[in-house]
């Protein structure tokens, strides 16, 4: 498959899979403003995958392919063609992993997207800077949570710590060039790296809490190779149009 | 926003959109929410081309169909809807009209997004003096504020 094609199916699936784990809170927020700012993040996200699916599927058709659509890449591709981040299909666990895990890839989302801006696709310049404005708001949401739970009582702090454990080592992939990154479009890598983890020790720093050193990290997302739990979530998101095909609101 | 060259019809299906709106805050229309980018008119056909507000706003894929259908109502029945992303919608697009209908209706208006942060100001009592409850309010683009002097909560349509 063209590089361009896998990239646009990698930043969309990486959207469309947080967005379906963070909706999950929808109805179960620890307050009410909370569980709304959590799902207003949540239809940012599949806005933005949509956008992406938008184009990949316009690409795809044009490349041969027949009757994709936004839908059908949704819904009816298995789990080993989907190329979203490890991270975006780690488990909800408690507020503090599920509010860290959209700090840190809200994060990336800026510093990635800062960088597509700058690129000549139109398409994928126009969506990232639609989103740009969206994810600024994200940040601020979930860099206020970390500090607020990191700073905190001794059990939210422990909690924040429990969730750096759980999540830092799917962070390593964000910085893990594939090859179909590589021959798309020049993005520094290092670069991006360098303004995540300021930023990241930055808030952890302001939460009082550590950077962690030298971790194993696992990478495969953009490839397919995905942990246990992505399955789960398809077999959720993709049933209705397995079992009735073309099933309509 | 540019016009097509036919200006007299381009006028009159400015009109129409005027009378379409926004699902969530019905007190505005399309126009005053600055959404709409140009109108091309050509022999059989009528294209809007409109930009969303917020990727993930529910209320786009309802705008689309009640534009159609207000078109269809005024015997344009060859209407496309085209969604372009950039440049990107601001609440600096917003209209004047548009911010007075806003704060009327009890939602404080966006400011503008290049001016000094000012303290937003409660659309009830006009009181300064107000605090942040909540970054996200009832859709994407409000956040949820109170009034310290008429103790009011209100929405605020955030600056975007």
């Amino acid at each position: 498959m063209n590089p361009l094609i896998q990239f646009t199916l990698f930043l969309a699936d990486s959207n469309l899979i947080l967005s379906q784990k963070n909706a999950e809170w929808c109805g179960h927020g620890p307050i009410l403003e909370q569980d709304i700012a959590i799902t207003n993040i949540t239809l940012d996200l599949l806005g933005q995958a949509r956008y992406f699916y938008q184009y990949a599927a316009e690409l795809m058709n044009q490349a041969g392919h027949t009757h994709i659509t936004e839908d059908s890449l949704a819904y009816l591709r298995t789990e080993r063609e989907f190329k979203n981040l490890l991270l975006c299909e780690q488990p909800n666990g408690d507020w503090a992993q599920t509010v860290l895990r959209q700090f840190f890839y809200s994060v990336y989302q800026q510093s990635l997207y800062q960088q597509i801006l700058q690129q000549s696709n139109s398409q994928l310049s126009a969506i990232a800077e639609k989103s740009l404005k969206e994810i600024t708001y994200h940040i601020k949401w979930s860099s206020e949570w970390v500090v607020r739970l990191g700073d905190g009582t001794p059990l939210s702090h422990h909690k924040m710590l429990q969730a750096i454990k759980a999540l830092w080592p799917y962070t390593g992939e964000f910085f893990t060039p594939t090859d179909f990154e590589k021959e798309i479009i020049p993005i520094d890598y290092e670069k991006l790296k360098m303004q995540w983890i300021d930023s990241v020790q930055n808030v952890l720093e302001e939460a009082g809490l550590p950077m962690p050193q030298n971790i194993f990290m696992h990478t495969g997302g953009k490839l397919g190779s995905h942990t246990e739990h992505l399955g789960y979530i398809l077999a959720e998101m993709q049933y209705l149009q397995r079992t009735y095909p073309n099933a309509q609101w | 926003m540019h016009n097509g060259n036919n200006m007299p019809q381009t006028q009159e299906i400015l009109t129409i959109l005027g009378q379409v709106c926004d699902p969530e805050i019905p007190v505005l229309s399309i126009i005053d929410l600055g959404i709409i980018r140009q109108v091309k008119i050509s022999d059989n056909q009528i294209e809007i081309i409109i930009t969303p507000t917020y990727s993930g706003c529910p209320a786009m894929d309802a705008i689309s169909i009640d534009i159609k259908l207000k078109l269809i109502e005024h015997g344009y029945s060859q209407v496309k809807i085209t969604s372009i992303l950039s440049p990107a919608w601001t609440t600096d697009w917003i209209t004047e009209t548009g911010k007075r209908k806003l704060k009327a209706y009890g939602i404080a208006p966006p400011q503008y997004s290049g001016s000094p942060a000012k303290n937003v100001e409660c659309p009830q009592c006009h009181s300064q003096h107000t605090k942040l409850l909540s970054q996200f309010g009832s859709t994407a683009c409000k956040a949820l504020y109170q009034c310290n002097d008429c103790k009011e909560p209100f929405d605020y349509f955030k600056c975007h």
